[in-house]
């Protein structure tokens, strides 16, 4: 099994010229023992998620970097970014694991252009699988370097020395030395091929233990800078005038008033209009003093949006044939004992991390450099390249740890709009959207119709399947059932939102219209619904989940009156997961309160128990926003609830007890853990609201909430 | 514009702004105090809260014509020298953040719960929390966070 590509995350790699850069890092970093890691061909073709097309294209990358300095300092380089999936803390565990020192001892430079190798971005769950073995592999040979070492210091064969915090020994004499010492003087460098062998992950004494998040008490004390928390001196506050609806025209401006201000700088260059100012209290007055004349053509609105997205298919984007086709569906379908024909409808839903797009961009002469929020540091850089006509490397991207994305981060507007104004005032300028703008320009999960037939046989076994997305995406769009007949399409369409990545992306609605139809059949034919998974399952791991989690949940135990069960679950971005969740319905009024929700997931070796249960039990939390209530309203170009107040999240009233069972596979290789764990819990829901009362609900979200911690159905 | 005096974790301030200007403005742009965050600048999600005489307060909703004779602690002034809040330590403790952007909003309004509620049940956490959004979903460990600085300092009074 591999990893569907996510369309929405496509773009095309940059090329990374390593070699001249090696001996600056000497400059940089002093002396010491300098270790690079190639991608993995694997690691690379995967990671691009552009699919099999440019496989054969993609530049020999390095992956990761580490440099040991005369102080025994250790400092790691990746192009990967923190957004607060904590791969800080796991990564940093994976170098020290290998390299024999304490997990304080490392410094993990992350995200900066200038400084790390080549990055495709965060996202697709690939820090875990790809990232974390790079780290491995480069800590692992700088190990050897330094056993080697010693070994020539000392006379001896390296086969008696061994390394442990920060020294390597001699147990034979007792004697050691540490990593400062051995490198003292050195300028080594070690470019590694991709398969050097690895502490197995049963002999992990560092990865596998919870370790807390490295920086953590910069967090509690406030000293942490998020990128909208960055400043320079002389630094003005950078506003932008936005369009009355999405895909406007400027048609006349007036900024007299507003030029006027004292220190107030005003750009218009094309549709950009935004201003620059000392205080951002002044920046916004200025903005209240611009008039601005918009021509937009109407727009389709979230009321006709299902009909939309079914009747304007895109023709340049489609793929190249089904996702998958085997048999004859047709012919299975007329000789079904049972047969279910159902329509799915997922809606747009905003990322709204709770740190807004914000960038800081200094100009010096013709470099530009920015501190930005993005998953794609890289890839912002080309934006910026780009947007300002310049070669790449006079661009400079820093991406400071993060307040958050869920892949709602990809691209660089605010560094653009930041850019664009410094260049202007000659001075550095921030611009931090405002929660309304987040709302409103960023881009959204995509909405999608999913139309889906099954059909079952006399003996439970489902013997066709037919499924066609419309527009939210292919990823999760295969079935993991043992089916024989099987037609299964993804049909792109012109949207009418602005859309991108989102946690899970497509596979949350693949999953959902899959696992709630499973549901469906199930009670078609008359099976218990986590008995029939089960029996249409071949693939190991998958069973597992479903069945360990089953009995940990206690699924076959009699339910309460009134209270019914739901399962829900698949094979996602490498990971096994299946969800279950018990709900309490009143019969007057069908409201239904979640009582509590169990997931159990598998996802190889794990590198740290404590972050993947923070990272399953928050994957299910936001779940559950997009399961309940959440829905991006928009009419005619613009959006209407665009405010906490109108878009409502998961607060703290709107939990239920949550429980997570990790099946630890010390056999498998590590994978990642931030999106395949939301997967499972919509299906759910709306299967055990069935099983409670039998309503059942084919949309996400659900349905309208009526109290706290309790959601009205049917 | 005109001059006015704040106390900010214990310490005088003349704070050049109109009396309307924005406590949250003035603390991030002003005073370079930036553990405050900006996430609604509505009152909506708590990300800005700040002690004003000891009791959670939104500081984006807030003037500082509203503040004279008052005292102000942002984040940056929980800690005793390089003794933490219980609060603060108990978060760290229990691992109660993910990207931590929430997360100063998060434990002033708990030190502001924990000042007029010393034990308080989970019920009452909840309710008291239910303004500040954590959208990373680390509410479970937040509570027991909070439930764990309780306990602190029970022991330590």
């Amino acid at each position: 099994m591999t990893t569907e590509p996510e369309r929405y995350e496509l773009r095309a790699p940059a090329s990374y010229v390593f070699e001249s850069n090696r001996r600056e890092f000497f400059k940089f970093l002093g002396a010491g023992v300098f270790i690079a890691c190639a991608a993995s061909k694997a690691g690379a073709f995967q990671e691009s998620g552009s699919g099999r097309r440019n496989s054969e294209e993609l530049p020999r990358e390095i992956d990761a970097w580490l440099h040991i300095g005369e102080e025994g300092g250790i400092t790691a380089f990746t192009g990967k970014v923190e957004v607060g999936q904590n791969i800080r803390t796991s990564l940093t565990q994976a170098v020290a694991e290998e390299l024999k020192v304490p997990v304080n001892s490392i410094r993990l430079v992350m995200g900066d252009t200038e400084l790390v190798p080549f990055d495709m971005g965060t996202f697709g769950s690939r820090t875990t699988p790809v990232m974390n073995l790079q780290l491995r592999r480069v800590s692992a040979a700088a190990r050897d370097v330094l056993i080697d070492l010693a070994a020539k210091q000392w006379g001896v064969d390296r086969a008696h020395l061994t390394a442990s915090d920060g020294q390597v020994l001699d147990p034979q004499t007792k004697r050691s030395l540490p990593y400062a010492q051995i490198v003292q003087g050195r300028q080594i460098t070690q470019m590694l091929p991709a398969e050097d062998p690895l502490i197995p992950a049963s002999d992990w004494k560092v990865a596998g233990q919870p370790v807390s998040k490295v920086n953590g008490r910069d967090f509690v004390t406030g000293k942490h800078r998020y990128p909208s928390d960055q400043a320079l001196p002389g630094m003005l506050y950078g506003k932008i005038a936005r369009p009355t609806a999405f895909n406007a025209t400027l048609v006349s401006s007036d900024t007299q008033a507003a030029e006027r201000l004292p220190g107030v700088i005003v750009v218009r260059d094309g549709n950009f209009v935004g201003v620059a100012a000392p205080s951002s209290a002044l920046a916004e007055q200025a903005l209240s003093l611009i008039h601005l004349q918009w021509k937009a053509e109407r727009q389709p609105s979230s009321a006709e949006l299902f009909e939309y997205l079914k009747k304007n298919q895109s023709h340049e984007d489609r793929e190249e044939g089904p996702a998958a086709k085997k048999g004859d569906v047709q012919k299975a379908l007329a000789s079904a004992a049972h047969k279910v024909q159902q329509t799915y409808n997922i809606s747009y839903i905003a990322h709204a991390p709770l740190e807004p797009r914000a960038a800081l961009a200094e100009w010096n002469g013709d470099r530009l450099t920015v501190w930005t929020g993005t998953q794609r540091p890289f890839g912002v850089r080309g934006e910026l390249a780009n947007a300002f006509h310049l070669p790449e490397d006079k661009v400079r991207v820093f991406m400071p740890d993060t307040g958050a994305a869920y892949g709602g981060k990809h691209t660089g507007d605010a560094a653009i709009e930041a850019a664009r104004l410094a260049r202007a005032a000659k001075k550095p300028v921030k611009v931090v959207w405002t929660r309304e703008e987040e709302f409103t320009w960023a881009y959204f999960r995509p909405a999608g119709v999913v139309e889906v037939t099954g059909a079952v046989d006399t003996e439970g076994k489902i013997t066709a399947w037919e499924f066609h997305n419309y527009n939210s995406g292919s990823a999760g769009i295969a079935t993991y059932y043992d089916i024989p007949n099987q037609l299964i399409e993804f049909h792109p369409v012109k949207s009418p939102l602005r859309q991108g990545s989102y946690r899970g992306l497509a596979a949350t609605a693949n999953h959902f219209a899959r696992e709630v139809h499973m549901d469906e059949l199930a009670h078609a034919s008359g099976v218990d619904p986590l008995e029939f998974r089960v029996k249409n399952l071949k693939e190991e791991r998958l069973r597992d989940v479903f069945v360990k989690g089953g009995e940990k949940f206690g699924w076959s135990k009699p339910r309460a009156k009134n209270h019914g069960y739901g399962v829900g679950g698949g094979y996602e971005k490498l990971g096994y997961v299946a969800t279950f969740v018990e709900v309490a319905a009143d019969r007057g009024t069908n409201e239904v309160k979640i009582e509590r929700v169990l997931t159990a997931f598998d996802c190889g070796a794990i590198v740290n128990p404590d972050g993947l249960r923070n990272q399953l039990i928050g994957a299910s939390i936001m779940g559950l926003g997009g399961a309940l209530f959440e829905a991006v309203e928009f009419e005619d170009g613009r959006i209407l609830n665009n405010h906490f107040a109108s878009y409502r999240v998961p607060r703290f009233r709107d939990l239920p007890p949550m429980e997570a069972l990790l099946l630890d596979r010390k056999d498998q290789p590590s994978v990642g853990a931030g999106e395949a764990p939301i997967v499972g819990l919509a299906p759910a829901i709306a299967n055990a609201v069935f099983d409670a009362i039998g309503v059942r609900l084919r949309g996400m979200p659900l349905g309208p909430p009526l109290v706290s911690h309790g959601y009205h159905f049917g | 514009m005109g001059s006015m005096k704040l106390v900010i974790n214990g310490q005088a301030y003349n704070i050049d702004a109109s009396p309307d200007a924005i406590l949250l403005s003035v603390l991030r742009e002003q005073l370079d105090l930036t553990g405050s965050k900006y996430g609604c600048g509505e009152g909506q999600c708590g990300a800005c809260t700040v002690l004003v005489d000891g009791k959670a307060r939104r500081s984006c909703q807030t003037p500082i014509s509203a503040l004279s004779d008052k005292s102000i602690t942002t984040i940056e002034g929980l800690a005793k020298g390089d003794r933490l809040h219980p609060v603060q330590q108990a978060f760290l403790d229990e691992g109660a953040m993910q990207c931590a952007y929430c997360t100063s909003g998060m434990i002033m309004s708990a030190v502001s719960l924990l000042s007029f509620k010393p034990n308080p049940s989970e019920k009452e956490i909840v309710d008291y929390m239910q303004g500040n959004i954590c959208r990373c979903g680390a509410q479970p460990r937040i509570i027991a966070a909070i439930r764990r600085a309780a306990a602190i300092e029970r022991s330590r009074s």
